[in-house]
Formats: structure tokens, sequence, C-alpha cells
């Protein structure tokens, strides 16, 4: 069998950030993040896991805090449009959203059940990327590789994983 | 002649000394008669109203049960006015407040005609028997006259699911007052589904599923028979939650081995006399892990292989789910369409005729036999090590089910599982028109639950509350004074509130 570091091979090399993975509202599904969060550890970054159940509020904060060099969101329940745009938004009023200059801005990238004319809303909104279902380990990795690199931050549209509430 | 079955095809064919169904262990299945499942459908979403409409259509097309899907606030207990609720409002399910959305809900639909509501109510499943005993009462009809169906099993929750409220000890004691009440006033209530599909979602194996499964239940159990309730007045009440996955022969297995594990633990640990405490019932559902987004219409070839697997095996319900579950909430074409596949499964294939046809296959009994010893092996050791709720507060289960899962997408990243549409024969396929919930939801809901607010009789909800927090003060079971609160209308969210302030709430994990 691959190890991680084989499948991730195309981007290890140097040491990297410090990044938050977080479930925000009241989605309970954390197998994605759970498996995004290690993928990123073993890809080397230093990962943060909020758990279960945060408020937009607790993920800016533990994001500033912990002086993240990007935040992954996983919403698996629908919410992903009215949670990101909050996330956005406190990060704006900390000085680390859009506006801020490239080395304070804290990147936003969003992995869920996210339908099409979603995506395009959250990039609008200023969401850097945006994962659906499907999307390999190896492509995730790959974004936040670019993200924390760019000094400009671009929307990266990605395409990768979820579903709806289980029964 | 009996519904689904051919007289011209013999029930059983297996030789007069081996074990026939309805014989102890019962790994050929718990009836000696071939019986058509209950086909319920997971439906919800909108508002009560909304949910209504399409329960009402399901009953039309044929489904003899259905499974009312709860929006998180709901699940988590907090009201749609919750600022905390912001967004997810009639999102992953129906949004319940109160008893007038349950008298809207199932408005139009006689309660005595359908053999099975079902419910994701875990966290607030108390609450749940509660407004279906206070909608029975209302009605005039004698709420053992239907089967409601509550999944009720929140110590997985903390281990897959994740709508958990409270501490897990407490956690276990309310899910205890619910299955001791539906026991005692409402036997034909299923007030426990021992849930393993969540936790076969997380990424678990087949033993992992059902032992972590029966140690949950052992939990509930143990916690019941502490109060006085016999176990054969709760374990005939029970039903097991499975998932099914495309794996044929392992998961025909997987229900077999279930069943002979049930037997013999409700034999050798519980001491069970009523041949039904061993009968394990099995509501199987086909895997949402095994969908995907990708030629989407490839799940309806997944999901009839599953509904087939669970035919094979002998089970007592069935949910098939839709093709564009992994895009989000079905849309009803899809939603139908999961259903006639049930019917086809049931009504073309002939599996309903003969019972348990793999038995005596070389190949199935023997990873029947196999899976069987290795989930009792686990179950013991789960057992040994403190029971259930042990692995729980010390993540145990929680860490066994991220290694899993990481291990199954390294698996499929590496192309070691293959995944047909994902990681082999990938193709473009047009984009599916998915189901939107209407954005008018969350304001006609809120607006909503506002106005029982304001017309129900303000001091009778105040006794009835302070009534529970007494109860759940001195360690009284909630039940009594929950059906109390309903019935004045006290909203999901002020009952939760008040038991929050008793419990304490929930801390979530930051391990992964």
């Amino acid at each position: 069998m691959a190890t991680e570091r084989e499948f991730l091979s195309g981007s290890a090399g140097s040491r990297r950030p410090r990044v938050l993975v977080a479930k925000p509202g009241l989605d309970g599904h954390d197998r994605g993040a759970k498996v995004i969060a290690r993928a990123l550890r073993d890809a080397g970054y230093e990962v943060i896991y909020t758990g279960l159940q945060q408020s937009p509020e607790q993920v800016v904060a533990g994001a500033i805090a912990e002086d993240v060099a990007a935040i992954g969101l996983s919403v698996l329940s629908g919410a992903h449009v009215p949670l990101s745009a909050r996330v956005l938004d406190l990060l704006d009023s900390e000085g680390a959203g859009r506006t801020a200059s490239p080395e304070d801005r804290i990147p936003v990238v969003v992995g869920g059940i996210i339908p099409d004319e979603d995506r395009r809303a959250l990039l609008d909104l200023g969401v850097a990327a945006v994962f659906t279902p499907g999307a390999s380990l190896g492509e995730i990795v790959a974004g936040f590789d670019t993200l924390c690199r760019a000094s400009t931050q671009e929307a990266v549209d990605v395409g990768a994983a979820g579903g709806t509430d289980l029964p | 002649m009996r519904e689904g079955t051919d007289p011209q095809v013999e029930v059983d064919y297996a030789p007069t000394e081996a074990e026939h169904p309805g014989t102890f262990p019962y790994t050929r299945g718990i009836a000696p008669e071939p019986k058509v499942w209950v086909m319920g459908q997971y439906a919800g979403f909108g508002t009560p109203a909304e949910s209504n409409e399409r329960f009402r259509t399901l009953l039309d097309a044929g489904v003899t049960g259905f499974s009312v899907a709860l929006d998180l606030p709901t699940q988590l207990g907090l009201d749609s006015d919750d600022p905390r609720a912001v967004g997810e409002v009639g999102r992953v399910g129906v949004a319940i407040d109160s008893l007038a959305d349950i008298e809207i809900l199932m408005d139009g639909i006689p309660l005595e005609a359908i053999s099975q509501v079902r419910t994701t109510a875990n966290s607030i499943g108390y609450v749940w028997a509660a407004l279906f005993d206070a909608l029975a009462e209302k009605r005039g009809v004698d709420p053992n006259e239907f089967g409601l169906f509550i999944q009720n099993d929140v110590l997985k929750e903390f281990i897959a699911r994740g709508t958990q409220i409270f501490p897990p000890e407490p956690s276990l004691r309310l899910a205890a007052d619910c299955i001791a009440w539906c026991a005692e006033h409402v036997p034909n209530w299923t007030p426990l589904a021992m849930s393993g599909y969540h936790i076969r979602e997380s990424g678990s194996s087949a033993v992992q599923e059902i032992a972590f499964t029966f140690a949950n239940a052992r939990a509930y159990l143990d916690e019941c028979l502490r109060r006085g309730v016999s176990v054969d007045a709760i374990a005939p009440t029970l039903f097991t939650f499975l998932a099914i996955q495309t794996d044929v022969l392992g998961e025909v297995a997987k229900f077999r081995a279930a069943r002979r594990v049930w037997a013999r633990l409700m034999r050798e640990r519980y001491a069970a006399q009523d041949p039904r405490s061993e009968q394990l019932r099995i509501f199987a559902f086909t895997a949402g892990s095994s969908l995907t987004a990708q030629q989407p219409l490839l799940n309806l070839t997944r999901t009839a292989i599953e509904a087939t697997i669970a035919a094979l095996a002998g089970v007592q319900t069935m949910h098939v789910s839709a093709y564009d579950e992994a895009l989000g909430v079905p849309t009803e074409t899809a939603a139908m369409l999961a259903l006639r596949t049930q019917q086809v499964v049931a009504f073309e294939t002939g599996l309903t005729s003969t019972l348990d046809p793999f038995g005596g296959s070389y190949a199935v009994e023997a990873l029947t036999d196999d899976l069987a010893t290795r989930i009792w092996e686990l179950m013991e050791s789960i057992e040994e090590d403190g029971g259930a709720l042990a692995a729980i507060e010390d993540g145990t289960f929680a860490s066994a089910l991220a290694d899993a899962a990481y291990r199954q997408s390294l698996a499929v990243e590496a192309g070691e599982k293959v995944v047909v549409g994902v990681n082999r024969f990938p193709a473009e396929t047009e984009p599916l028109e998915v189901f939107r919930v209407s954005p008018d939801v969350e304001a006609s809901q809120v607006a909503a639950v506002r106005a029982v607010r304001e017309r129900r009789d303000g001091a009778a909800v105040s006794a009835a509350l302070a009534r529970l927090r007494d109860d759940a003060d001195n360690g009284r079971s909630v039940m009594p004074s929950t059906i109390d609160a309903v019935k004045a209308y006290a909203t999901i969210g002020e009952i939760v509130a008040v038991l929050k302030e008793v419990h304490g709430a929930w801390q979530p994990s930051a391990n992964f």
C-alpha cells in the first residue's frame, strides 16, 4: 500500500505552516474533517482541529489566537453560505479578512456538500477555495499549499467530500 | 398466499438437522415464515407543512412506514429562533419546535394506519416520545396502535453522528428514561434503535459496527436493569439499525452474525427468558458513504445491490437511499425511485419466498462464523475495559474510527479500493438537478414558534418546566414531566435548556 507520503509527495519538502480545520455550526459529521486534518498533518502542516459545534466566533477567535495561515471549514448540513459569510465578516473585523494585506490575510477554504451555484456564491463572497464530494486528498492538500504560499489570494476553484444528514 | 411469496418454492431447503430460521440462535432469521419488510423512506425538510406533503405523497406511493428527518437545531434542542440555529432551520430535515409542529406534520395522516414512524431523535428521544404520546392523546388514539420508532441511541452520537447535547453519563440516563417508560407504557414502540449505521459510515469495519453497537446497547440495558426493569420487558421492543455496503457476501454474513451474537448475548449475559428478547430485529439502510457525487446515476445500481443484500439476509425494515444524496436532500423523483427499488426487490426477485437462501453456503457460513467470533471477542473486550461509557469518555471508539476512515481514504487515493466513477472509469456527466430548501423556511418557522409562545398558557408551561427541573435535579425519570410540558406547548428548546442547567453541556474534543 502506498504511504501517505507517497501520494502527497508532489507537495512534500519544506516545513509547512499552521492551519485550522473547523466544524462551524451544528453539523456533526466529522469523518471528512478528521481525514483532511490527518492528510494535512501528514503533508507537514501543523493542524489544529476545533471539534464539533463551533460558532463562527469561536472559529475566528481560535484562528487569530493560534496565528494560523489558513482556515478550512467543513460543513455538510447545507448552512455553508451563512456560516462562511459570518466567518469572513469576523475575519474582516479582526484585520485578517478580505481587505487585509496578503501577509495578514487568513484565507478560508470550504469543503462540504455544496451545490454549484453556492460554490460560485462562496467564491464571490471571498472564500479562497471550495472542495465538494470527490476531491482527492492530494488536490485538497495542494489547494492549501497554493494558498499558504500565495502572496495574493486568488480564488482557487478545486473540486471534493460529504453527504446529507445521516438518517 | 403470503404476500410476496411464491407457492412453487420452499421457504427453507435446509436438512432437518440443520439450524432453521426462527430457531435459536437465529442466524438464519428470526421468523420461520417469510414476511415482506416494512418499507420506510427517510424524508423531511423545511417546514412541518412541506414535510407533511412529502409524507402523504410517499404514503400514496405505497410506503408502509416513514422516517422523519429532523433539522439540526431540533436534534440539538435549539428552537428555530435561537441565534445558533441561523442557516440550519429546515435544512437537513424538518424543523420541529413544539407539539404544534407535530400536529401539522401528521395532519391528515392516520396514525393507526402506519406500522412505523421512525425518527432521528437521539439527544431528544425522550421529548419525541412525549410529543407522540401527546399527539395520540389529542387524536384519541391508543399509542400502541401505531409503531413509533425512536433512534434514541445517544451514545453513538458521541462516536459517530455528533448531535450530543449533554455529557455522556446524563445522556445515557435520559435515553434510559425513554426506554424504560416506553417498555412500560407503549410496548409496541421501538424506544431504541441500536445504531451501527453511523459507526460504519464513520469508517468502521463490519466487526466494529456490530461490536460497538452491542456494547452501547449493553450500557442502556444495564442502566434500565438497575432501575428494576426486566430484560424481557425491553429487549423485545428494540431494533438494530445497520448499514448495507456493496460487499455482498460480507454483508449477508454480517447480518447473520449479528443475529447470532445478539441471541447469545441475551441468553448468556442477560438470562433472557422471552424468545423475542433473543430475536434481533434489523433495520437495514443502504450506506450513504457508498454513494458518489460523480456519475450519480450509478448510485441506483449500488443501492439496488444493497437492497438485494438486505433481502438475502432477511431484515425487518429497509430504507434505500436516493441516487442524489451525495449532492443534497433528495428530490421527489429520486426519493420515489428509491422506494420503487425496494418494491422491485421485494416483489420481483423471489427473495421474499425463501428464507436465508445463503444458509449452508461454504463461503457465507465461514464468513458468518468468523465475524460472529470476532464480534463477540471485541464486544467482550470493550466490556472488560469498562464498557461503552468508558470507551466514549476516553476517546477509544472515536480514535479507532478516525484511524479506519483515514486508511480508507488513503486506499481510495492510491486506487487500492476501487470506486467506479471516482478512481476508476471516471467520466464527465451532466450536473443533476438538486433539491433546494426554500429560503423562506427559516423566517416562517421563526414566526411560527413565536406565535406558539404567544398563544399558549404561559403559567402552565412554567409549572411544567419547574417540575421537569425538579425531577431532573432529583434523579427521577423526566418522562412524566416532559409529557406535561409538551402538552402545554413548551418548546423543545425550553425543555432542553432546563436540563442543560441541571446536567451541563457536552465539551467537544479536538482530537483527530
